[in-house]
């Protein structure tokens, strides 16, 4: 790589090199932000009704439950 | 609560290998993309184009290990009842998808410059066209039943099924005619130079770790999922029974 301007033209295929890595980046970066969300918003879900469960039955319990 | 038993180890194991996967995905990646871009010699007839193996070879080879392990835990599934192996097969399904869909691209966008067509209906194109509408048809299967241990014995058999198509893959090059070349490894060593060698090698490792990775993740969402489903059900059932 002599300038930065060789390195970014590939020796005239830029148009297939930078596309081709562009699209595995998109992709990759795509699919694990995506699996990152399902985690977090399924875990939220999970603890949230847990801790609600846990409430009522606490609740109950104590015998006052509604 | 034998159900959650099973779930609590793997997770466990999982959580072991995370800091390890993700930690090798980066550094991987990182070192990978250097030699890929910068610090690899060009080919004498592809020149620059020649890049582009750095991910085509890897995301190929990793769509059909992706494929593998989706048969495979889907084998254990259907045998043995293992709510764990359905999931785990459901989570690897997007992943290996993933690889498919950019070992697809990235082949056309080499074909161009070095066949001088974006694609052609030979053999190993469309086998490989048909391991992505596979992984597709396995996905849709999941989200076609409401009932999660019918739609997993469903994804099952389709996913052995198509399984066929791995070896039909991998010796499509040398039973028919292709524009695609044959395999440039085999026991006796590698046709490829060391100093290509080595991005490839790098490539392959970080994809592999990213799957791993992913796969940690995706399979914590199922779980988690699965046990949400669960407790809801159990909800509703307390309710009714009050």
């Amino acid at each position: 790589m002599e300038t930065l301007g060789s390195f970014f033209a590939m020796g005239g295929y830029a148009a297939f090199v930078w596309p081709a890595f562009g699209v595995t980046a998109a992709v990759l970066i795509g699919l694990l932000l995506a699996s990152l969300k399902s985690w977090r918003d399924n875990e939220a879900a999970l603890r949230s009704l847990e801790d609600s469960q846990q409430t009522r039955r606490r609740r109950s319990e104590r015998g006052n439950a509604p | 609560m034998h159900r959650f038993a099973n779930p609590t180890r793997v997770l466990r194991i999982a959580a072991a290998i995370l800091p390890w996967s993700a930690a090798l995905t980066i550094v991987l990646f990182a070192s990978g993309l250097y030699f890929a871009l910068v610090a690899s010699p060009i080919d004498y007839q592809q020149k620059d184009a020649v890049r582009i193996m750095y991910v085509h070879v890897p995301a190929a080879f990793m769509g059909m290990m992706g494929y593998a392990l989706l048969a495979v835990a889907s084998a254990v599934g259907l045998i043995w009842r293992h709510p764990v192996a359905d999931l785990t097969a459901k989570a690897a399904a997007p992943i290996g998808a993933a690889f498919t869909f950019v070992c697809l691209v990235s082949g056309s966008l080499w074909g161009q410059p070095t066949w001088g067509t974006w694609w052609v209906w030979d053999a190993r194109l469309t086998s490989v066209l048909i391991l992505f509408f596979l992984y597709v048809g396995y996905m849709a299967i999941w989200q076609a039943y409401d009932d999660q241990a019918r739609a997993a014995r469903a994804a099952a058999i389709l996913a052995l099924v198509g399984s066929v198509n791995l070896p039909i893959i991998h010796y499509s090059v040398t039973w028919w005619n292709t524009l695609h070349q044959g395999s440039s490894f085999s026991l006796a060593g590698s046709a490829i130079d060391p100093a290509m060698l080595l991005p490839l090698g790098l490539m392959t490792g970080a994809f592999a770790a990213y799957f791993v990775t992913v796969l940690i993740y995706r399979l914590r969402s199922e779980i988690a999922q699965r046990k949400l489903g669960v407790l809801r059900l159990r909800q509703a059932e307390g309710l009714q029974a009050t």
